[in-house]
């Protein structure tokens, strides 16, 4: 009898899931929960505001090389992205590259989990969204920035343009992406657009498996944390242009869409196959 | 109340009165303009987001930033970028009306979200390689479509005018998703500034380089647009003499009331980054 247990990254909180991808030992957490920088908005809002955000952010080793990784708490508001979690993130990811032009590379990973900007604190989540934006972009000519999307809250909004942007995103068949939260377009474009309780076609769309047979991420990976980590640090031996760079590639793919009789999910897959290893 | 709108928004009037130009790039969709004109003793390159009713995907007919819009700027910023290599940078304006990124089906199996990245990738490569890269906020600038075009500028500029709104939702699609009313958003805006849609509440933030008061969004005169010129002319200077960096958003005297969370955080960070 040979029992293959596996350990669930998706089921792990932030920390925990932050710990399993760093070399086992090299934890160190930044601006932990003692330290109880938290939100100054949602208290005003009468929403109790945890001493973390919902963002973990931690130094430590992959590969025996100095490495940086925030992780996003689902499980709080939504992995809602407000002033004090963004800054967390985009604070990190500004001290990677300052290392980095010093000659000494810190190898930064994002574990996506987040419906977007918190709208309790709108405008304030909106800025450091772009903050972290303009982050990674500065950083991916020193470092490949890797993200994975494992689930169950996906990865939405001005975060999903997060993962775009980085060099390799690595995704479990249980993760969304998507731009527009199946809620928000149901309410902003109706029903008859998308039924947002039809889980089936959200995934279709949007599911992590859809998203790798289109070349929209770099890797499909099961829900273990072993294997999550081991992802993680081949990915910084990739060398290739991050998606978002391969403008022309795409255009032409779009150019070749007819939007009055859009193709259904498999047939996308046909249409944009995977193609050989960026 | 949302002052009278119109039918092809700010943007391209803008477009218009500060390049003399209609802006259609052959080959490039009718939805994105493009073109050179003077600022000062430069050219700079001026780019806007305009609604077109025939537009191929339904849900970018309004001025939204859909798949092609958000490609197009790609395209377009990335464009500018290879035609000044080995030259001198020249400045980018990006015209800002942009109602929202578009909210459907196609949109999200085709990959928006990876359209929008493209377009705030470009704008970031453009300012990082040394082109002052400017955001002019003449009407809605908001959410994703913000994030595809305009926030990655060195310096953002708004119109001091009620036609002029900043948020992470249309006020309409928040009201729906929160199930408030639009006036209890409004109420919560006035209290909780980060909350409020209007220019003036965006400007305390510190993350406007200039809030431009005295110029009609709809109809300015001559003299009102020779001084957004000067604004546009000075943010170019400023940003030639400063770091590429977004830095100055978050180390200006502004932010230092209401983000100064933003500039705690960093500062615990960078004293922890080291062990001690």
């Amino acid at each position: 009898m040979s029992i293959v247990l596996r350990d669930s990254f998706i089921e792990m909180p932030a920390r925990e899931r932050a710990r399993a991808i760093l070399d086992a030992d090299t934890f160190r957490e930044l601006l932990g929960p003692f330290e109880r920088m938290k939100s100054p908005w949602l208290p005003l809002q009468g929403v109790v505001a945890q001493a973390d955000d919902g963002v973990v952010v931690a130094r430590g080793r992959l590969a025996g090389k100095p490495a940086v990784v925030a992780a996003i708490e689902g499980a709080y508001q939504g992995g809602s992205i407000g002033e004090v979690s963004g800054a967390k993130i985009a604070g990190v990811l500004e001290l990677a590259l300052r290392d980095c032009e010093r000659g000494a590379p810190v190898r930064p990973v994002l574990l996506l989990e987040t419906g977007g900007v918190r709208l309790q604190e709108a405008n304030l989540g909106l800025a450091a969204i772009a903050e972290i934006h303009a982050a990674i972009v500065a950083l991916r000519a020193h470092v490949p920035v890797v993200g994975v999307i494992a689930g169950l809250v996906g990865c939405f909004g001005g975060m999903s343009l997060t993962a775009a942007l980085c060099s390799r995103l690595i995704v479990t068949r249980q993760a969304r992406l998507g731009m527009n939260g199946p809620e928000v377009i149901e309410q902003e474009a109706g029903i008859a657009e998308l039924d947002s309780t039809d889980a089936a076609l959200v995934w279709s769309l949007m599911g992590g498996e859809q998203r790798y047979a289109t070349g929209l991420a770099d890797v499909l990976v099961e829900d273990d944390a072993g294997m999550i980590a081991a992802q993680v640090r081949a990915a910084f031996d990739s060398v290739a242009a991050s998606r978002t760079e391969q403008v022309e590639r795409f255009v032409k793919r779009l150019a070749s869409i007819d939007p009055i009789q859009p193709p259904e999910p498999a047939q996308l897959r046909a249409l944009w196959p995977r193609e050989a290893p960026r | 109340m949302s002052p009278p709108r119109s039918p092809e928004g700010h943007g391209l009037h803008w477009f218009r009165q500060l390049t003399g130009q209609d802006g259609i790039v052959p080959g490039t969709v009718a939805t994105v303009r493009v073109a050179d004109a003077p600022l000062r003793q430069e050219s700079a390159r001026f780019i806007a987001v305009v609604p077109d009713a025939s537009n191929r995907f339904v849900r970018a007919r309004h001025g939204e930033v859909g798949l092609d819009e958000a490609w197009a700027l790609a395209q377009q910023v990335r464009a500018t970028l290879a035609a000044d290599r080995g030259k001198r940078p020249r400045a980018i304006v990006a015209l800002v009306d942009v109602a929202s990124q578009a909210y459907g089906r196609s949109e999200e199996l085709l990959g928006i979200h990876l359209a929008c990245a493209a377009a705030a990738d470009a704008y970031a490569s453009a300012r990082l390689a040394g082109h002052p890269v400017i955001a002019l906020l003449v009407g809605k600038a908001m959410s994703g479509a913000f994030l595809a075009h305009g926030y990655q500028a060195n310096r953002i500029l708004a119109l001091d005018s009620p036609a002029v709104l900043v948020h992470a939702m249309s006020k309409e699609a928040a009201a729906r998703v929160t199930r408030r009313p639009i006036e209890a958003l409004q109420e919560l805006g006035e209290r909780i500034v980060p909350m409020a849609y209007d220019v003036r509440a965006f400007a305390k933030l510190g993350l406007l380089y200039r809030l431009i008061e005295g110029v009609q969004a709809q109809a300015p005169d001559a003299g009102e647009l020779e001084r957004v010129r000067g604004e546009l002319a000075d943010a170019i200077a400023d940003t030639r003499a400063g770091p590429r960096d977004l830095s100055h958003r978050w180390r200006s005297e502004a932010p230092r009331g209401l983000r100064a969370a933003s500039i705690a955080v960093r500062r615990r960070l960078t004293e922890q980054w080291e062990l001690p």
